[in-house]
């Protein structure tokens, strides 16, 4: 327990410095995913002054406001993709993590896990840039705040685990690229990163209960805006908990498998 | 004239390398569909708030959502991977292999890359452009084909223009990849006419990174509100955009040294 845990901080410590080193790199990978959300936000607010102030039960100030918190859970949401994987697979590094004596799962949730402290202490300035732009209507409370920073890395977990999951995919076949993108599309339309998902019709909202993407994306957003009930955060949270472990569990069983059909060329 | 044969043969080069994987046209074909579903997706929302947005009917923002889809295919087409490839090239230092053969330097190094597949994304913004001026009421004449025509090679023109300085940049600063991203989120705002985004904002999508000028002008052209006026602006703005470009791209290439010389 005592190494694990060292190797956790190691590996946090190592991907910090890692990612400190290209500030200006990081800034603009930034810079150019705010993009997104400000079409968005500018589009509903567009939409919600034609309506006479508001939409799908936001007004224009609490759209700035999802769309500004928006930007941190997107960053957050950055976790490796299915694509690295094909790269690890196909090009063989992946023989060099199997040499460690401890799980890749450790090595990159550890990795990324440190990335994001980065991340959040590189948001803030742009956080306040956006606020001071788009004047957004939010009331803090200490409940809802508290359990936002919760709901944000449980579904920072969440993403991770499914996207790890998703991954593997690429033991089998090196060519799953059109999976990905489908899946990719449909996780953007019913997570609530395309809109807030009380926009979407009814059946598309209720499917998007079944699937895991709003617990990672919209749940956290929503929270920290004061949209849900406190018993409806623990639902949250608790759903956020079973589809860390649906994925654990896909990882676990698909692992073996996968890694005895592996076969790297080169090293 | 040696400008065209040289575009010709590099053309051909780069289509018969292409079509050897052709694997990647369903995939391209794959990303095309998703991309305009998530679009077409996009704009039914809208639609079922409001019946008008900034001044633009359904239809209408239809049609610049097809010159976006189009003009894009373009951009990836033939911009993109050119300057990509000049990106790396200036890291690596094999730039040299370029810059020694007979030819401009500037025009080598613009058409040297082509990706053929991305010509899906080209057809499907005709197409989608096709639908939305059958669906407008006012249907379009002679005099908006011609100014659509037009609006569309200058926003081409100046869209490479503005993507040969970024790459310039490569010369000072050799990490410039993020920049393609970059310029792929200031794209995306695109979709929509940039009229409805606040002043800051619609400055910046029509002088900085010119997508007012590359897509929403010429869908202003087959949505009839163009004018005489913008369409000469357009020009001179181009022709401005060329010379510095051009002007940028030497002063840069001074700077470079290479590394296999």
């Amino acid at each position: 327990m005592k190494s694990t845990i060292r190797m956790y901080l190691g590996y946090m410590r190592l991907s910090i410095l890692q990612q400190f080193q290209y500030p200006v790199r990081n800034y603009f990978y930034m810079v150019g995913m705010i993009a997104e959300p400000i079409i968005y936000l500018v589009v509903w607010q567009t939409v919600a002054r034609a309506r006479g102030g508001a939409v799908g039960g936001f007004t224009a100030g609490e759209i700035a406001a999802y769309y500004i918190v928006w930007t941190l859970v997107r960053n957050m949401n950055i976790v490796l993709t299915p694509y690295a994987w094909e790269n690890r697979i196909q090009r063989g590094q992946l023989s060099g993590q199997l040499l460690r004596p401890i799980h890749p799962l450790h090595i990159d949730l550890a990795y990324f896990t440190g990335w994001k402290f980065v991340v959040i202490a590189m948001w803030l300035p742009i956080a306040a840039v956006l606020i001071l732009v788009f004047q957004p209507a939010i009331q803090l409370s200490l409940g809802n705040v508290a359990a936002f920073v919760i709901a944000l890395w449980g579904g920072f977990l969440v993403r991770f685990m499914l996207q790890w999951a998703l991954g593997m995919l690429s033991f089998w076949t090196t060519r799953v690229n059109a999976v990905f993108q489908l899946y990719f599309t449909i996780e953007l339309l019913l997570s609530g990163r395309f809109v807030p998902l009380s926009f979407l019709p009814d059946w598309a909202q209720s499917i998007a209960g079944w699937l895991p993407f709003k617990w990672a994306f919209g749940y956290p957003i929503e929270v920290i805006l004061g949209r849900w009930s406190p018993q409806e955060i623990f639902f949250g949270f608790a759903m956020q908990a079973v589809w860390v472990l649906i994925g654990l569990a896909i990882i676990a069983l698909v692992w073996r498998a996968g890694v005895s059909r592996f076969s790297s060329v080169g090293n | 004239m040696d400008l065209f044969r040289l575009m010709w043969k590099f053309f051909r080069v780069g289509a018969m390398n292409e079509l050897q994987y052709r694997a990647n046209l369903v995939l391209q074909l794959l990303q095309s569909l998703l991309g305009l579903v998530t679009g077409l997706i996009g704009l039914a929302l809208v639609f079922t708030f409001t019946n008008d947005l900034g001044g633009w009917s359904r239809s209408e923002l239809l049609a610049v959502m097809g010159v976006h889809i189009m003009m894009g295919g373009v951009i990836r087409m033939t911009i993109q991977p050119n300057m990509e490839r000049l990106m790396g090239e200036v890291e690596d230092g094999t730039l040299d292999y370029a810059l020694t053969k007979p030819a401009d330097a500037q025009v080598l190094i613009s058409v040297r890359e082509i990706r053929i597949w991305q010509m899906t994304d080209v057809l499907m913004g005709v197409i989608i452009l096709l639908i939305a001026i059958d669906q407008m009421q006012a249907g379009i004449g002679f005099i908006h084909a011609i100014g659509f025509g037009i609006a569309i090679v200058l926003g081409g023109l100046m869209i490479y223009s503005f993507w040969l300085m970024l790459t310039t940049g490569a010369f000072w600063i050799t990490q410039v990849d993020t920049i393609i991203q970059l310029f792929d989120g200031l794209y995306q705002a695109g979709r929509w006419p940039v009229g409805i985004y606040p002043d800051w904002l619609r400055t910046t999508l029509t002088f900085l990174v010119p997508v007012a000028f590359a897509v929403t002008i010429p869908a202003e052209a087959v949505t009839d509100r163009l004018t005489i006026q913008v369409l000469a602006g357009a020009f001179v703005f181009t022709v401005l955009l060329l010379v510095l470009s051009r002007t940028v791209w030497k002063i840069g290439l001074r700077q470079y040294s290479g590394a296999s010389a």
